[in-house]
């Protein structure tokens, strides 16, 4: 640590090797810094990704050492006419993915502006709220097949309570994507109220002191004061969630299995493209898919971001 | 014409009367009276609403932590849901039958050198990046952030199946890596962008070179954001799922990976596996409890810049 540093005034120093190293280093410290994040990167993710780019042209499987043969667009030829599997999952991505963050945003406005202004026991209800986020996916999901267990599960235990009939939730062919809209909601909800909150508490009181003091009502403020003003910070929470929800792959894959269960009801595009790769050793296909999946996360993005500046 | 100048003055004559209302009734007891009562009803909404959500958030953790202590018949028995005799068996079980100790220590050691690694790597390069702008090398490095794991699990099995690695630490800690070191950049940029730096160059005039005004001044100032950084980073490598799933091998089998494998077969061990899942949960809550602040910093990081 000290070894860097020229702690002595230069006019006692003679110019030896060090300091001449030491000031090589100072001069190009810009690039001597960034350089082994950028390596990192580079070899591990931008290689890897042009190598992926590469296999969707070819007609890689089995093996891994097996040979493989230059195919051009045909992958991405069978996919687009893929009507089974492929867009299939294509809709349950949009549909998970949009079901969980909508609710979440609803949810966790509204936990967030109960949470606003300071109040006794505050700590506790933000420790509670920090529990199902930091909790690991694979055991939340364990934790939730037990609960929606159709025999055994608390679920339905409580809905025979209150004389509900019985529902087949995870296992249901048409119940289990909502059901784990439901656990993602459950999970992430914590995540959108801090980020929310973080972007209340940076507001001052004054706009919505005015509007007070000129009539409006609670709701007239929230919709035309604090939502406003916190726009930008709606927007950092649904990209943040939008991205993470679109690539959910813990939860499924831990209470459904492989392939999204066996009508593949849960299966989106990246339980798909995962067992394509690692079920079956369909890379070529498999990396077809997932370069389609990388572009439409780079769209959605895009587009938010891009409306963003528009609406400025 | 004559429409709009009625419409005026009925306007006016509206206008006039609700002053007079409230001038009637005057503005002083209104006002207090208003406020007092609505926060009163407020305040009961509040409490109601938010108890009902601690208890949403929480329960089912509970229900998993009581269920780790039931055995598999009172697991099956309705009658027993809330009253029954607590048995450690599932945790001797798992900690003693199925070596969930050596998978604690795995995960353990994979999270800790993927922090250590991705900081060592990181902060240095979210500092330059910070302080000599470079956004455009800043976006590769964030990147990361949105590309599917999976796209890249692919040519990482191609490779490291290739050099004969899979199955080894080195891979899953730089697996763990691809999570952990874009987002200490991302952290660490945003701290040290609003980190003044005056300090920086104080220390330079007193005859600090650049690299040792870094060492010796911004990091010691850092140590939040590195812990929050290093603690976030932690928490997502132990609790990563998808990459130890390909690439760990029967001796480096991560938690996560231990508790998947748990239900491959045809009947599932419920207490077992609900005391699995809280061996791999409870360290982790632990830790955010004890770091709540940092924790909380870290995941709203970047939520009010715009």
């Amino acid at each position: 640590m000290t070894a860097t540093v020229t702690s002595r005034p230069p006019a006692t120093a003679e110019p030896t090797a060090w300091t001449a190293y030491s000031r090589w280093a100072n001069r190009h410290r810009k690039w001597l810094f960034a350089a082994p994040a950028m390596i990192f990167v580079g070899l591990l993710i931008v290689v890897p990704l042009a190598w992926t780019a590469y296999l969707s042209l070819t007609d890689a499987q089995g093996s891994v050492r097996a040979e493989s043969e230059f195919v051009g667009m045909a992958n991405y030829l069978q996919v687009f006419r893929d009507t089974e599997r492929f867009w299939p999952a294509v809709w349950r991505t949009f549909t998970f993915t949009t079901g969980a963050v909508a609710t979440e945003m609803v949810l966790g406005m509204g936990i967030a502006l109960l949470l606003w202004r300071p109040f006794k026991g505050e700590k506790w209800v933000r420790v509670a709220i920090l529990m199902p986020l930091v909790a690991t996916p694979v055991a939340v999901g364990m934790m939730w097949r037990l609960i929606f267990d159709p025999n055994i599960g608390f679920a339905n235990q409580l809905l025979s309570w209150v004389g509900l009939p019985s529902q087949p939730w995870l296992s249901g062919q048409h119940t289990a994507l909502p059901t784990l809209i439901f656990v993602d909601v459950w999970q992430w909800t914590p995540m959108i109220v801090l980020i929310l909150l973080a972007g209340l508490t940076s507001l001052s009181e004054e706009p919505d002191e005015a509007a007070r003091i000129d009539g409006a009502n609670a709701w007239q403020r929230f919709r035309f004061v604090t939502l406003p003003l916190l726009r930008s910070t709606v927007i950092v929470a649904i990209v943040l969630r939008g991205i993470d929800a679109l690539k959910t792959f813990d939860i499924l894959y831990a209470t459904k299995g492989k392939g999204g269960g066996s009508f593949h009801e849960v299966e989106t595009l990246n339980v798909y493209a995962f067992g394509l790769s690692f079920d079956y050793n369909d890379y070529g296909i498999a990396s077809t898919v997932l370069i389609l999946f990388f572009l439409l996360i780079i769209a959605i993005m895009w587009m938010i971001t891009y409306r963003r500046k528009g609406d400025r | 014409m004559t429409d709009s100048v009625t419409n005026l003055a009925d306007l006016t004559s509206d206008a006039i009367s609700t002053t007079a209302g409230t001038n009637q009734s005057g503005p002083e007891r209104t006002l207090p009276r208003r406020r007092r009562r609505k926060p009163r009803a407020y305040r009961i909404f509040r409490v109601v609403i938010l108890t009902l959500t601690v208890l949403l958030f929480i329960a089912p953790l509970v229900w998993m932590l009581v269920a780790s202590f039931k055995t598999n018949v009172d697991i099956y028995d309705s009658t027993k849901t809330f009253f029954f005799t607590p048995t450690l068996d599932n945790y001797a079980n798992v900690l003693g039958r199925n070596n969930y100790f050596s998978f604690i220590f795995n995960s353990f050691w994979v999270a800790f050198c993927s922090t250590v690694l991705s900081l060592i790597l990181g902060v240095p390069a979210a500092y330059a990046m910070s302080r000599f702008s470079m956004n455009r090398s800043a976006m590769v490095v964030l990147m990361a952030r949105i590309i599917p794991g999976v796209s890249l699990l692919v040519p990482w099995y191609f490779i490291f199946a290739n050099l004969r690695l899979v199955g080894g630490f080195s891979v899953l800690v730089l697996s763990h890596m691809f999570v952990a070191l874009p987002l200490i950049v991302y952290l660490m940029m945003s701290f040290f962008d609003s980190l003044p730096t005056e300090l920086e160059d104080a220390a330079q005039v007193d005859g600090l070179t650049p690299i040792g005004a870094f060492l010796r001044i911004t990091l010691p100032l850092s140590v939040p954001g590195l812990a929050t950084a290093g603690i976030l980073s932690f928490i997502f490598s132990w609790n990563n799922f998808m990459f130890a799933l390909v690439l760990s091998g029967a001796n480096t089998k991560t938690l996560p990976v231990a508790i998947f494998n748990f239900v491959s077969y045809a009947s599932i061990d419920w207490g077992s596996l609900m005391s699995a899942a809280v061996i791999v949960t409870v360290p982790i809550m632990v830790i955010a409890l004890f770091t709540q602040k940092y924790v909380v910093s870290g995941l709203t990081a970047g939520a009010t810049k715009g």
